[in-house]
């Protein structure tokens, strides 16, 4: 038996996590996404059928949690970029936070519009 | 005796009503368990005067590792309370919790027995990394003159420092997931001699860290730099590591 890491506990640790999950999320839904822009294509008819079915509410809470899926990433990447491409100024932790933050008002303003 | 100097005489042996830790010890190699101790607590007491303690008077067969007890070594380090630190640098008052010591070999590592850690893979991977250095001049040349404000001797100077305690190596998750990694320390060290400009083999420590096990695999989770005692960043000089790479991939060379 050993302990659990106490580096599982840091703010870098959890940046990782939810940059690696939100990210593997994206690459499930980007498909769907070309594919629905795609139906566009075929006729209104096809796009109308995928957007009446998009109101439905329990589609409108993916479409929502997407968008912060999106926001999160977007953030913690890139505080990621600046981190290994920018001049050295630490771990720029503040930043994680920052990123939820946004991550945050999007989700809140897409609520806003919806 | 150094312990006996700690402990006033009289609770050396002697477990009584003064306050004690409750102090649990990894014993075994990588099968093996916790064996609790009740250890007499002092004002002033690190972690390893505790592992000291259980040693002399509780567990004789207790292998462990310390040399200087200064911070100078680095050779004590184990992981206590779930964080690899230097035991002779710990304060039990800055790290016990509720008097509770749980006190483990740094993760990653061979066990050889009990609190030991064989440290055999993380200084392979020194030299896996190119980690040692190679000039050109003889001892019958001038010494080089390096000035002490360039660029490239100060971003040698923030990682020069590094004593080879392999805690970075022990907080680092994505060692503990992909066992080849070369991690913070061997990478930092490599870093150090990329931007040596009396060092020969540039080249060769840039390829050798640009590998699949290399610089690349870093994910900045930032451990290593947040756990290394002596205030290095390893993960600045990875950061350093992969923009070279980087560089060097555009320009049209390998990465």
């Amino acid at each position: 038996m050993k302990t659990t890491p106490e580096s599982r506990r840091g703010a870098g640790y959890r940046a990782f996590l939810a940059h690696r999950l939100s990210g593997l999320a994206l690459a499930v839904f980007l498909p769907a996404h070309f594919l629905t822009l795609g139906l566009a294509l075929e006729g209104a008819e096809a796009l109308d059928r995928f957007l009446a079915f998009a109101e439905l509410p329990l589609v409108k809470a993916a479409e929502w949690s997407l968008v912060v899926l999106l926001a999160t990433h977007l953030g913690l990447g890139a505080r990621l970029l600046v981190l290994e491409l920018g001049p050295w100024r630490g771990l720029r932790i503040a930043w994680v936070g920052w990123a939820v933050g946004i991550a945050a008002v999007t989700g809140l303003a897409f609520l806003a519009v919806a | 005796m150094y312990i006996l100097a700690i402990f006033p005489t009289g609770i050396t042996d002697r477990v009584s009503a003064s306050p004690t830790l409750e102090v649990r010890i990894w014993r075994g190699t990588d099968t093996g368990a916790f064996a609790a101790y009740e250890v007499p607590a002092a004002e002033s007491q690190t972690v390893l005067d505790v592992v000291t303690w259980v040693q002399r008077h509780r567990e004789p067969a207790l292998a462990y590792r310390f040399a200087c007890r200064v911070g100078v070594c680095g050779s004590c380090a184990m992981t206590v309370n779930g964080r690899a630190r230097w035991t002779c640098r710990s304060h039990v008052k800055d790290v016990a919790r509720d008097g509770r010591l749980v006190i483990e070999p740094l993760r990653h590592l061979p066990r050889i027995k009990d609190l030991v850690c064989d440290l055999t893979p993380f200084f392979d991977k020194w030299r896996r990394a190119g980690g040692w250095f190679e000039g050109e001049a003889t001892r019958r040349e001038p010494m080089p003159a390096l000035a002490p404000g360039a660029e490239a001797r100060q971003t040698v100077d923030a990682g020069i420092e590094c004593i080879n305690c392999a805690v970075c190596y022990s907080a680092c998750d994505v060692v503990g997931w992909r066992p080849d990694y070369l991690g913070p320390a061997a990478l930092n060290r490599a870093w150090t001699l990329v931007n040596d400009a009396r060092h020969v083999r540039t080249r060769e420590v840039l390829d050798a860290t640009a590998t699949s096990d290399g610089c690349t695999v870093c994910h900045t989770h930032g451990n290593c730099t947040e756990h290394c005692p002596v205030g290095i960043s390893p993960t600045a000089a990875i950061a350093g590591l992969k923009r070279k790479v980087f560089r060097r991939w555009l320009r049209g060379g390998h990465a």
